[in-house]
């Protein structure tokens, strides 16, 4: 293909690129930042006019749900912190390490929505990150040997294509009347809410931000749902730090409610809105007057015409379905980076998902992505290191320890070593080990099991077949005693 | 009502709950879409879900050898959910295949509160030990 060179301000005018990255959020800054490392050709284009994606205006009150510590037990130049920052982006530099904690004032152990949007545009600055900004994707066609993305500046033609757009378009729920609510995404000023009933359609994350947000300001809050929310599952997640001031207000009988019930339909009245509902943990009818309405819904991929291609999805049409390699399962060449991860659900035992739909999860996924199409497309020979049977097993249960990557996809990526040469093979998804065929190897996974315990676990593959070997929890989660030393070698041998 | 609740009402295993139940349990659980010869459950490995199928074809396989296949309406995974056991055999895709994942520490729970689930799930059992049972004897 063709090279083609912008001028540095203008970077990847329209033309040939091997690759092409759609987005400047954190999953397309993560994964162009990888890309470039193993010296895959690539252009990154964004609508936007500057790097943070969904950070530059969400979440609306200004205060994210994942934890940055910024005194943690290793120095916030090591990888192994990345444990403990679940917001920056991740860097082979140490000096372009933890810049999202940098930036915080430590008055939360969560950043702020600016605080999140300067580490990242700190991130795509220092570590070099180039994108072509102000040049939005419009459509996509197919070609013999790739893809054409049209854009706002014209055409560009690629053998992969990275969409990394994040899951931002608002979504609704098709319930009668709702297309009169407010989305989430538009929802005002809390002063514009004072002294009202205020009804939120849903009781996920979004919600409950609102109701935690409007709470100063509104004279009643109504959340509505059919699932009931899981306060003993909240009590233990970042996200309590949003959920339970609205429902300590709602078991105090304050003014806030939380309810599980079936929306039939919404109409408007002179004043407001009247919402009909049926309950669902606790059967009956409701009819809800409120002053305004808000539908904190969710959202969706911004698919454009890629279902059009062949594109398969999941969630109520809302992610797409994708391979253990973000690849898109029924659209070979189309991958996903950043929040649409989400769509790879991995092995998902004991129920357990990824950590997929957050910065601190999908930025493992968009290395890894890298590494897949720096080796299956365009021949890229990554290191791998020997290891020495000595090493083996202190290697495996110092990733066990703490192996940034293991504990922040948990049961979802491990460590692998190949047993025949005894070669550190990096990480990869755990679904894309025990399920594809390959030589002799072992993967270290941190995992949790169906209690909510985390537990190291190793998978053997010998002869084509791989065997689990689950080990018991450590109340420090220290693994690297004689026992687990001991079990380890059990299992290999 | 949203696709996932209009496409639970149309199989057998929910034709019993009302639509605000069905709403309930749309929004309690996840939709998986696995592409055909994808494995579901593996054969010896913990914390098994149950499935129900929504769309497409699921075989059961043992050492390579295809025993039985299932179609839409359809659940497997049950037998080690309830036991807290590993699966005996592989599940896998046969075609494009779309489930219901219902996590199995939640299985109890939700049996439990939706009794018709569970009879229509009893019957279905009991159709599989006595078409075994037959094929034995």
């Amino acid at each position: 293909m063709a090279r083609v060179n912008g001028s540095p301000d203008r970077p990847f005018p329209p033309g040939d690129y091997p690759v092409v990255v759609v987005g400047s959020g954190p999953g397309g800054l993560q994964t162009s930042y990888c890309l470039t490392r193993l010296g895959v050709e690539h252009a990154v284009i964004s609508a936007d006019e500057k790097a943070g994606g969904m950070f530059q205006k969400w979440p609306i009150f200004q205060r994210l749900l994942s934890w940055s510590k910024p005194e943690a037990p290793y120095p916030r130049t090591s990888e192994y912190y990345e444990w403990y920052d679940h917001n920056s982006l991740l860097a082979d530099e140490p000096e372009n390490r933890a810049l999202v904690v940098e930036q915080m004032d430590r008055t939360r152990m969560v950043p702020s929505r600016p605080e999140m949007e300067r580490g990242h545009a700190a991130f795509a600055e220092r570590a070099g990150v180039r994108v072509r900004y102000g040049c939005r994707w419009e459509a996509t066609r197919q070609e013999a040997d790739g893809f054409t993305l049209v854009t706002t500046e014209g055409e560009y033609r690629c053998r992969a294509a990275v969409f990394a757009t994040g899951v931002t378009t608002p979504w609704k729920s098709n319930i009668p009347g709702i297309e009169g609510v407010p989305h989430y995404s538009e929802c005002r000023e809390p002063a514009a809410y004072e002294g009202k009933t205020v009804f939120v359609i849903g009781k996920r994350n979004s919600g409950f931000e609102i109701a935690d947000g409007l709470e100063p300001w509104a004279c009643r809050i109504i959340l509505v749902s059919p699932r009931p929310v899981q306060t003993g599952v909240l009590a233990l997640a970042t996200v309590r730090v949003r959920y339970f001031e609205p429902l300590e207000d709602a078991s105090w009988g304050g003014g806030t409610f939380a309810l599980d019930a079936a929306l039939e339909r919404i109409e408007r009245t002179s004043t407001g809105f009247r919402i009909h509902a049926t309950g669902t943990t606790r059967p009956g009818e409701l009819v809800i007057d409120a002053d305004a309405a808000i539908a904190a819904t969710g959202f969706t991929t911004p698919f454009q015409d890629l279902r059009e291609l062949g594109c398969v999805t999941v969630a109520n049409d809302r992610i797409p379905a994708l391979t253990p390699f973000w690849e898109s399962v029924s659209t070979p060449g189309i991958y996903f980076a950043g929040n649409a991860t989400q769509g790879a659900a991995g092995l998902r035992k004991h129920g357990v998902g990824s950590a997929s739909g957050t910065v601190s999860g999908f930025r493992y996924n968009a290395r890894l992505l890298a590494r897949h199409l720096a080796e299956t497309h365009f021949g890229v020979q990554l290191p791998r290191p020997e290891i020495a049977e000595r090493d083996l097993v202190p290697f495996l249960l110092s990733e066990l320890t703490r192996g940034p990557a293991l504990w922040n996809q948990k049961g979802y990526l491990g460590r692998v070593v190949s047993l025949d040469a005894l070669r550190d093979e990096g990480i990869e998804p755990l679904q894309h080990f025990v399920d594809s065929p390959g030589p002799d190897a072992v993967a270290a996974s941190v995992e949790m099991d169906g209690e909510a315990n985390i537990c190291p676990v190793v998978y053997v593959r010998r002869g084509g077949r791989v065997q689990e070997h689950v080990m018991d929890p450590h109340p420090l989660h220290e693994y690297e005693g004689e026992d687990y030393r001991r079990r380890v070698e059990e299992a290999l041998a | 009502m949203n696709d996932m609740t209009e496409r639970l009402a149309l199989l057998s295993l929910f034709s019993d709950l009302t639509k605000p139940q069905l709403e309930h349990v749309s929004h309690m659980f996840e939709e998986e879409m696995f592409p055909a010869g994808q494995r579901i459950l593996r054969q010896g490995f913990t914390g098994a879900n149950l499935y129900v199928i929504l769309d497409g074809e699921a075989c059961i396989v043992l050492d390579g050898k295809e025993l039985a296949r299932l179609g839409r309406g359809e659940f497997f995974g049950e037998v080690s959910a309830l036991l807290g056991e590993p699966p005996t055999a592989d599940v896998q895709a046969a075609t494009p295949l779309r489930c219901l994942v219902i996590p199995q520490p939640e299985v109890k729970s939700f049996l439990v509160s939706n009794p018709q689930v569970m009879y229509r799930i009893l019957q279905a059992e009991a159709r599989r030990l006595s078409y075994t049972l037959q094929w034995r004897g």
